[in-house]
């Protein structure tokens, strides 16, 4: 679904990843992590076309993003604790925007669009707070509009930067159990994360990286065996990232 | 009524009519950008359209919408590009553009005695051919407003999410700068280019105070825009007053009622109900907390008193 090949990806001129290869398969739920700066979102934003490819090549669905004209394909969920803007909207309305890639310029929305985004609001438990302002909601709620926004147009795929960041371990345990209906149906996931734990339950795979580069490129199990013996284990310490320890105790 | 006996007067009042509807829809999405101040740059910029127009004797609204138009363009090309140095580089554009006008004026022969018909508004000038002008403008606003409604909200409200979407982020950018620029170009005899930007904000400041959905946010707004437009424009007549400051002293009014009367409900409602937002959790079968059937609906025993979801609070029953 999506493939890059020998990608260097920045913003004005500045490569911030460097000849990344990367395959996304359908039905995968592949996890991108390491530490701030290793280019982890700039890898995603580059596949959504909000950063710059400088070289090499990113293809989403087999063409050129920019060629892409069912970008409904793609449901994105941005790194952001809020979605409140100066004027009070409601959740109902933010989700009907990621309706907007499947219609016209002009076009109203249809009972299908409503269907769907009350489906969307309904798949993040949010059905009853649908006509509340964004702005009454905690965080973690919002996060979840935010996943309903993406949701709302039907993608195949969803791409989430950081969703389990600065959430309570209750609304956590939620998140995921909303990713793993989504992956039920079929959505393949890729996902920005610092940890991993949080989503042992439906990651297939986890890509590590540092300093702009792909270190390593594991089914999730070894990633968690990884993580688990990294402390220990002379071998692995040496090919895993030394923050990865620990992470078998928390997951 | 009296004032209804005068041609001036019913220009008058179709003109601030039209600027009451246009200015509040379009500058909802301004104000939700916070970009609220921008309307005034693109009136500084309309001056210089207004005195080239009376300098070389073409009509002023005609050149004043030209300029307001690639000044709004400029404006949001600067933007976009996001440096540092763009709120100087606007900075500049805007004080560029009323020193322009003052120099043009000074250079054009005739020296317009109403040139303060354009700073500060004189609606009863208003001449039919002006109105023709200002209505043809009107619903070519209200038609883009209203049809790209979803799109121009979406992107006011998350950029980077419409971007990622495909949406021409660029192009409904420079739409809505051209929406501006045209509704800068409809009140600029209403209000006046210097107080041109406050029919679009007040409003919806007004709006953002009361209303709790952004549909709700725009009905309030263009209601709003609307009863002042009228409103001060009568005021106007029996007070013997500039419309201008008379229309946006109304709105700061509306806008002080409101701001005060919302935090006093907030006040009383503070004590019986809090946010569901202060809630670790959505009370519901399963809680934890006891729940008591009351009437057509549920409440939740919390904190030694009994808790009804009731749109984003919870009230104590």
């Amino acid at each position: 679904m999506v493939e890059l090949v020998h990608a260097s990806i920045g913003y004005a001129e500045r490569p911030v990843v460097h000849d990344v290869d990367l395959r996304v398969d359908r039905g995968e739920v592949v996890a991108l992590v390491g530490p701030n700066g290793s280019g982890k979102t700039t890898v995603v934003r580059g596949i959504l076309g909000l950063a710059t490819v400088m070289s090499g090549q990113v293809r989403v669905f087999g063409t050129p993003l920019d060629h892409l004209r069912e970008r409904w394909r793609i449901g994105y969920v941005p790194q952001r604790h809020t979605v409140v803007g100066a004027i009070p909207s409601t959740v109902a309305e933010v989700v009907a925007s990621g309706r907007l890639p499947r219609k016209r310029w002009f076009s109203r929305m249809t009972a299908a669009d409503r269907a769907a985004v009350g489906e969307a609001i309904e798949l993040v438990g949010l059905t009853a707070r649908q006509r509340v302002p964004v702005a009454n909601l905690s965080g973690g709620q919002q996060r979840r509009v935010l996943i309903a926004r993406a949701l709302a147009c039907g993608p195949e795929m969803l791409i989430m930067d950081e969703p389990t960041a600065g959430v309570d371990a209750e609304n956590q345990a939620r998140l995921v159990n909303t990713l793993e209906n989504l992956v039920a149906q079929g959505l393949t996931l890729v996902v920005v994360t610092h940890e991993i734990a949080p989503m042992r339950s439906v990651l297939t795979r986890a890509v590590m990286m540092r300093d702009g580069r792909v270190e390593a490129d594991l089914p999730a199990a070894a990633a968690f065996g990884a993580a688990l013996t990294g402390g220990s284990d002379a071998h692995h310490a040496h090919s895993v990232p030394g923050w990865l320890g620990g992470l078998g105790s928390t997951g | 009524m009296e004032l209804l006996q005068y041609d001036f007067m019913i220009r008058a009042l179709v003109a601030s009519l039209m600027v009451g509807l246009t200015a509040p829809m379009v500058g909802i999405y301004l104000v939700q950008r916070r970009l609220a101040l921008i309307g005034d740059g693109i009136g500084h910029v309309a001056l210089t359209g207004v005195a080239l127009g009376f300098l070389t004797g073409t009509a002023p609204v005609g050149a004043a919408l030209v300029c307001a138009v690639l000044g709004a363009g400029a404006i949001e090309l600067i933007r976009a590009r996001g440096r540092a140095s763009a709120d100087v580089a606007l900075a500049v554009m805007f004080y560029g553009g009323i020193a322009g006008g003052v120099v043009l004026i000074g250079l054009s022969a005739d020296r317009p005695a109403n040139l303060t018909a354009y700073l500060f508004g004189a609606i009863t000038t208003t001449s039919g051919e002006d109105l023709a002008v200002f209505a043809a403008l009107s619903v070519a606003v209200l038609a883009v407003a209203v049809g790209l409604a979803p799109r121009l909200f979406a992107v006011s409200n998350d950029e980077e999410f419409a971007r990622a979407s495909g949406m021409n982020v660029m192009g409904l950018n420079l739409l809505l700068a051209a929406l501006t620029a045209a509704t800068v170009v409809i009140s600029m005899r209403v209000v006046g280019l210097l107080l041109i930007s406050a029919l679009m904000i007040l409003p919806n400041a007004v709006a953002q105070v009361v209303a709790t959905s952004f549909r709700s946010s725009l009905l309030i707004a263009v209601a709003v825009g609307v009863g002042v437009g009228l409103g001060g424009t009568t005021a106007s007549y029996y007070l013997n007053t500039p419309s201008g400051g008379t229309i946006v002293l109304l709105a700061i009014a509306v806008f002080l009622v409101a701001t005060l009367t919302t935090a006093a409900r907030r006040a009383v409602h503070s004590r019986r109900a809090h946010d569901l937002a202060e809630h670790t959790h959505e009370h519901g079968p399963g809680c934890g907390h006891p729940a008591i059937e009351h009437g057509d609906h549920v409440d939740y025993e919390h904190d030694g008193h009994r808790h009804a979801i009731h749109g984003a609070h919870y009230d104590d029953h």
